[in-house]
């Protein structure tokens, strides 16, 4: 197991079911992925102001008005379930 | 032991938008499910949110209004989670840089001022809304209804400043006038446009450090959150009574038990991976901005509260309890504007109608006595048409059938006898039917006056005006 994740609770955030082999795989590839991060790291950020957006541009807004593209039974057709205009999954409580 | 208790809320306030925070739904309550979605809200691949611009300009107002500062560089960033709740598996919210911070809200619980200090107010999406099992379709099964993903929401946290479920409470109350005043949010518990939770913790008194903390979760009303803090102070205090350690956890409030119980654990996942949302750009809010919305910023209840005492010279707790809520402060405002009485308006407003409406559990908003029609009623006492006491039960009758005050009073021939030929006479008749306490009276017996002003009251059943009773019966005591 890896010193920096724990691949079972990255699996169980991910609600994926993993089996030892997988484990085995994904958790080198992420070993690499971090590796990376770290490599980024050494870099001396101290000056530089944090990035949140790529593009250099701010304050984009919509106006506070209705519109309604498609009917709703146009999106509830595309579950795998549902009843009564509600969209129907496993149980979850 | 001696404990201190520690309490610290979040509130959720929806924001009064027309449209939900990053897509064109409709954010009105009660359509038919999933009525209000659409590709953004429903989080399909490739669709881009476009931030609602008048959400902004409510959760600025909901800073101003809570004396925070405002954050001149905001951005978005997603919690992630998977939950059926949302479609996206994550919550477009603020988190490092939320819009305000370092505010605070006055509140006074039993005559002692005290200042809550806000630690922070930050822009966020609703979840959608689940239902479980047979409530709507079969065992093993739940479902989802996303109507309300994507509503704006602000999120306003507290620093641990309460310290019991009264100060809880009274928080709550003054932070929804304030939400209200400032036309920020409804604050309709019942449609869920206002929602808390409470952070609760036990100290022993005199102890620095804070004692471990659960959440409270699931309080749909001010009362039970003053309830569920009430049942979780005793809980914990039982624990640490006992030697043992309370457990941070999250914990619901079961109203109808009167109890918290734990979430399963596995409804939670603290670990939310919070990263900059790449789909929304930053939003920078200048000063320009920032005066504009507070030069924008109506009448917030301290200041009315103030305002009232100066301006109508009513006394401070009056202008207290007129101005809990602004549609309250209204209706006092409409009825002087008919009845320029303020301390007689103050008197039946808190008094008499408060009552009913406490009785029947009714807001002033569906009050079936209108300002028209209470002031009817009081300028019929003024006039002297009726006694201050038939007034009251003339409210009653107006109240419960909301008819006006002239047709009761006539109805019930209840108009009070003020025409002095009338009152003369009943005081005549008194005296000759007295004779033996008319020469008491007269040989010194003071007193007897106040059996004749009763003996006159009566013979005309409660409608004779009582000021001009006394002054006929002293006057015809002088003449003989």
């Amino acid at each position: 197991m890896s010193a920096i994740f724990d691949i079972d609770h990255i699996a169980l955030l991910a609600r994926l079911r993993l089996t030892h082999a997988e484990k085995d795989k994904l958790g080198r590839q992420m070993e690499t992925i971090l590796g990376y991060i770290d490599q980024l790291n050494q870099l001396d950020t101290a000056d530089v102001e944090p990035t949140s957006h790529v593009i250099p541009i701010h304050n984009v807004f919509r106006e506070d008005e209705e519109t309604k593209p498609f009917p709703e039974k146009d999106y509830l057709s595309l579950a795998p379930a549902e009843k009564k205009h509600h969209y129907e999954v496993p149980q979850i409580i | 032991m001696k404990y201190e208790t520690v309490i610290g809320l979040e509130v959720h306030a929806q924001l009064k938008t027309k449209t939900k925070i990053f897509c064109s739904c409709s954010t009105e309550f009660g359509r038919q499910a999933n009525e209000n979605t659409c590709p953004i809200c429903l989080g399909m691949p490739g669709v881009l949110p476009v931030l609602n611009k008048q959400a902004v300009e409510f959760a600025v107002r909901a800073c101003l209004a809570t004396h925070c500062e405002i954050n001149p560089h905001n951005q978005f960033d997603r919690k992630n989670y998977f939950y059926p709740d949302l479609a996206k598996g994550y919550q477009t919210s603020q988190f490092a840089l939320p819009i305000g911070k370092n505010g605070h809200v006055n509140i006074e619980v039993n005559g002692n001022k005290k200042r809550i200090r806000i630690l922070r107010i930050h822009m966020e999406e609703d979840a959608g809304k689940l239902i479980h099992g047979e409530n709507l379709g079969i065992p093993g099964k739940s479902y989802v209804d996303f109507n309300r993903t994507g509503t704006p929401l602000t999120e306003i946290v507290t620093e641990p400043d309460l310290r019991s479920p009264e100060e809880a409470r009274e928080y709550l109350t003054q932070l929804k006038a304030i939400l209200e005043y400032s036309e920020v949010s409804d604050c309709n518990m019942e449609e869920g446009s206002l929602r808390c939770d409470a952070n609760v913790s036990l100290r022993p008194v005199g102890q620095e450090e804070l004692g471990t903390r659960t959440e409270l979760k699931n309080l749909n009303s001010f009362r039970f959150v003053q309830k569920a803090i009430e049942y979780e102070v005793d809980r914990q205090s039982r624990i640490l009574d006992q030697g043992d350690r309370v457990i941070q956890e999250t914990r619901l409030y079961d109203s109808d038990k009167g109890v918290t119980l734990p979430m399963r654990s596995k409804e939670e996942a603290h670990d939310y991976r919070y990263f900059p949302e790449p789909d929304l750009v930053p939003v920078a809010i200048d000063s320009e901005w920032v005066e504009r919305a507070r030069k924008n910023l109506p009448e917030l209840p301290e200041q009315k509260r103030q305002r009232f005492v100066k301006e109508y010279e009513i006394p401070e707790y009056d202008a207290g309890v007129l101005t809990a809520s602004r549609a309250l402060a209204n209706y006092y405002e409409d009825s002087l504007a008919l009845f320029s009485q303020p301390k007689i308006v103050s008197n039946w407003v808190m008094g008499e109608l408060l009552r009913e409406l406490k009785n029947d559990d009714r807001g002033i908003e569906n009050c079936p006595v209108s300002p028209t029609a209470l002031t009817d009623l009081l300028k019929l006492i003024d006039k002297g048409s009726i006694s201050g006491k038939m007034a009251k039960e003339v409210f009653e009758e107006m109240y419960r059938t909301g008819k006006p005050a002239e047709d009761i009073v006539k109805e019930k021939g209840l108009a009070q006898i003020s025409d002095s030929s009338s009152i003369a006479k009943l005081v005549e008749d008194i005296l000759e039917a007295n004779p033996q306490q008319l020469q008491d009276y007269r040989s010194g017996k003071d007193k007897l006056f106040g059996y004749f002003v009763g003996q006159v009251m009566k013979a005309s059943k409660g409608q004779a005006n009582p000021a001009l009773v006394n002054q006929l019966l002293k006057d015809k005591l002088k003449q003989n």
